[in-house]
């Protein structure tokens, strides 16, 4: 059995973890890589924002109150309200469950799915792999956001079909890339060792090659988080993701916030805010996992 | 006659209010000919057949391709009783053989715009699809003509309907404007469907192109049949689902007029952005939405459900606060809110989900929705609620009715859909718990218009048959006085709205219509589908 390649960042973490407490390694990390902490920072506070919604906020997400509509901040209401009197501040907490439900999931599940169909593209070659690319070309043809308005609009609107539709496109993003990736591992001698041994295909592509292509698999992955968001939030501005009363920051773009631009500026530009930091924050965490684990960037 | 004469003066006195209620009316000049009007429209265009459909977006851009046998008058759409010949020459005649024959003259020279020459024919292939349409033909309006037992064309220039009984409610039926004239040689030899992707009629433009989810085009049509109109060389109907993009196309001069409606406080940014460049034209609506409970889809056949759903909503409250967002404003009933025959507050309150308690309507919609069994259903009752795409105000109560529905208890999933597919799911699939609807009526016809809550009317999406308010219908269309009428449309509205709530009413609408100052001709009527074919209207340019 062969053992994944080492990265840069496992070589910092061991030689750092050898020496200094868990706090100094910390830092030491965030001075090596502040964009990425910066990064990493907004994206712990959305996802503990999501996790303690219920805690955090005082206001029903969904429940209209309409003797404080378009409400501007003030001590009551941070960041004002809506045109349904709802709080803006606890929608936009609350939206951020939505946001990584919808990010996580698609992300997660497109980039497995074309981490999976990338290594056994590669590992198989011949017709399969021509027509797996070809398929793949088809696919990636399509920019990223048709096609997910494509998905969507042959699937319907909804929380469940918006994560398909952002999915589908990534799976032969990430396939093409950790393809590439695996046409090298399949050529070095423990793969022909393990396939003399008799192992299975299964085994060979599940146990030796993916591991050893985890790295621009991790790298696509936190890529396509913020991707995620903004699709996410792009479809339901377009009225064809979430739909209302569901607390999602793309829909509280529309509607309400457009009539309101001018009058109730607030109802706009906070969503507006969480989405550009949100999306800001995972590209800058991204942004560093790959500059941690891409050896070509490593040594720059 | 005396009812002729009743129903005249009630008409009169709402056509004054309604004349009233316009806060501005274009200053009319001397009329110039040329340019070309930009509108924008907010919904698509599920087909161009306007027997079929009910909605603007398929009257706003495509109704100046047509002509009608008769018309509101364009100078004065406000009237719900000033009609005008459009395709019959001289006076809207009166009826004889007491009030069952209407014998109208056809206009000669009239020319369809592929040139066939228009006669009686085309007129009685019309209304014989609109009134007895067969068996898969849909006609929206059938309905408002129940009283009609034949329509004949005695010769080339004459076109007669005979009647079962007189009624008031046929004259204004006939000037709805959905009552496209077809040509019969396109009936006959495309069949009845053809309308649906094809356009051929008498109006003011002939058709040029339309670029789906773009725009559509027309251009002046040389021999229209009012000599010296139109006056513009042609239209675009812009096609802009998103209200803050018609509003911008308005500000920015890209679009001059939408013809629909704006709510307030875009009324107010455009006022306050242009000045005296925008003109705003104000009216009480002939619209309100409605929540139509899919009573083929279970627990909603059972009335106590469809009651709690009513109950649960706080009209009085909505009024004051949506119509400060939405171009919703009125309370109402059955029928539109400023006539005579429609309920005054004492009546309304009596109805359910219009009581000023409303603490101990919410608290009956939870009793009832416990002894329907609510309580023994798994995650309670969970409503799949279809709704339009439609900003205004479509979306606007969609999202406020979930919140009033749960406040008893109802957890509703909103599926806002695109028009075309929010029409397939009420008229095809049916696959909806509850739905938004529409009551948007053109001519203010109370009797005609509310053939809506009748389980047998095509444009009613409830699935129900209800014989006892069908009876009701009938004695009110056979009812020859005023005080009997409105006796009967009470018990018709109790029936409808409160014992078995076949239909939630909401809020009626209000018409906000600001519009480039240099658009003169048009003028607004207290529906969106009146005044639309833009023959009288000019560029002040």
């Amino acid at each position: 059995m062969t053992k994944a390649v080492k990265t840069q960042l496992d070589s910092d973490f061991e030689e750092l973890s050898a020496k200094k407490s868990w706090y100094a390694i910390f830092f030491e990390l965030v001075r090596k890589q502040p964009l990425a902490a910066a990064g990493g920072f907004i994206v712990v506070v959305m996802i503990l924002m999501a996790a303690f919604a219920d805690l955090i906020s005082v206001y029903d997400p969904e429940a209209n109150a309409l003797e404080y509509m378009l409400v501007p901040p003030d001590e009551m209401f941070f960041l004002g309200t809506d045109q349904f009197g709802r709080d803006v501040l606890t929608r936009i907490i609350y939206g951020a469950r939505t946001a990584l439900t919808v990010g996580f999931t698609a992300a997660i599940v497109g980039s497995t799915a074309g981490l999976v169909i990338g290594v056994a593209s590669a590992y198989f070659g011949g017709v399969i792999d021509l027509v797996v690319q070809r398929i793949v070309d088809v696919v990636m043809a399509f920019p990223l956001i048709v096609l997910a308005l494509a998905v969507v609009a042959t699937l319907g609107p909804g929380t469940q079909n918006v994560i398909i539709a952002i999915m589908i496109p990534f799976i032969p993003q990430c396939a093409r890339v950790v393809r590439s990736n695996a046409l090298a591992i399949r050529e070095i001698p423990y793969v022909d060792a393990a396939r003399a041994l008799g192992f299975s295909n299964t085994r060979i592509i599940l146990r030796h090659m993916i591991p050893n292509v985890m790295a621009p698999y991790l790298i696509m992955l936190t890529s396509f988080l913020g991707q995620a968001i903004l699709l996410e939030a792009s479809l339901s501005y377009l009225g064809m993701g979430v739909q209302e009363p569901t607390p999602a920051w793309g829909l509280m773009l529309q509607g309400g916030a457009e009539e309101c631009a001018e009058s109730a500026p607030w109802v706009a530009i906070w969503p507006g805010l969480a989405i550009t930091l949100a999306v800001f924050g995972f590209n800058l965490f991204g942004d560093g996992v790959r500059d941690t684990l891409d050896p070509k960037l490593r040594s720059r | 006659m005396k009812f002729s004469l009743t129903k005249l003066a009630v008409s009169g006195a709402v056509g004054l209010c309604l004349a009233v209620a316009g806060t501005s009316i274009s200053k009319a000049g001397s009329p110039k000919s040329g340019g070309v009007l930009n509108f924008v429209v907010g919904s698509k265009i599920p087909s161009y057949d306007g027997h079929k459909e009910t909605t603007f977006g398929m009257i706003h851009p495509i109704r100046p391709f047509y002509s009608l046998l008769i018309r509101v008058n364009p100078s004065n759409p406000s009237s719900p009783t000033d009609f005008v010949c459009d395709l019959c020459e001289g006076d809207v005649p009166k009826p004889t053989e007491n009030g069952t024959k209407y014998t109208f003259k056809i206009r000669s020279g009239v020319k369809f715009h592929d040139g066939t020459p228009m006669t009686s024919a085309d007129i009685k292939a019309t209304y014989d699809k609109i009134i007895f349409p067969p068996e898969g033909i849909p006609s929206s309006r059938k309905a408002f003509f129940k009283a009609v037992k034949s329509v004949t064309a005695p010769d080339a220039n004459t076109v007669v309907f005979k009647l079962k009984f007189p009624t008031g409610s046929f004259i204004p039926a006939l000037a709805t404007p959905f009552n496209f004239v077809y040509s019969k040689k396109d009936l006959d030899t495309h069949g009845l469907k053809w309308h649906q992707k094809n356009i051929n009629g008498t109006g003011a433009f002939s058709f040029v192109q339309h670029q789906k989810g773009a725009f559509v085009e027309g251009k002046k049509f040389a021999d229209y049949h009012h000599k010296g109109q139109p006056y513009l060389d042609g239209f675009k109907a812009i096609s802009a689902p998103k209200l803050a993009v018609r509003v911008a196309a308005i500000r920015g001069d890209r679009a001059a007029i939408e013809f629909r409606g704006f709510p307030p406080k875009h009324r107010d940014d455009l006022v306050k952005a242009l000045g005296k460049k925008i003109t705003v034209q104000e009216s009480d609506w002939n619209c309100v939405l409605l929540a139509t409970p899919n009573q083929e889809h279970k627990p909603f056949d059972d009335a106590r459900i469809r009651q709690a759903l009513t109950l649960s909503v706080d009209r009085w409250g909505g009024s004051k606060y949506l119509s400060r967002i939405a171009i919703v404003k009125t309370v109402g009933g059955v029928v539109f809110p400023k006539h005579p025959l429609a309920a005054n507050m004492d009546e309304l309150v009596k109805l359910k989900g219009y009581s000023k308690d409303l603490n101990a309507s919410r608290a009956e919609a939870k009793k009832l929705l416990a002894d329907a069994g609510v309580d023994k259903m798994p995650g309670g009752l969970n409503v799949d609620f279809n709704n339009r795409a439609v900003d205004q105000p479509y979306k606007v109560v969609g999202t406020w009715l979930i919140d009033q529905w749960k406040k008893v208890g109802i957890n509703a999933t909103q599926r806002v859909q695109p028009s075309p597919q929010f029409y397939a799911t009420l008229r095809k699939k049916g696959d909806f718990d509850v739905s938004v609807d529409f009551n948007c009526q053109s001519v203010i016809n109370p009797i005609a218009d509310i053939t809506k809550f009748l389980g047998s009317a095509g444009n009613n999406y409830g699935n129900y048959e209800d014989a006892e308010l069908e009876a009701i219908y009938e004695k009110i269309l056979r009812s020859g006085s005023e005080s009997e009428q409105r006796s009967l449309i009470r018990k018709y509205e109790t029936r409808a709205l409160s014992e078995q709530a076949h239909i939630g009413v909401t809020l009626w609408w209000y018409k906000i219509n600001p519009h480039r100052s240099y658009v003169k001709g048009w003028s607004i009527a207290p529906s969106h589908y009146l005044n639309q074919s833009l023959d009288n209207v000019w560029l002040d340019k």
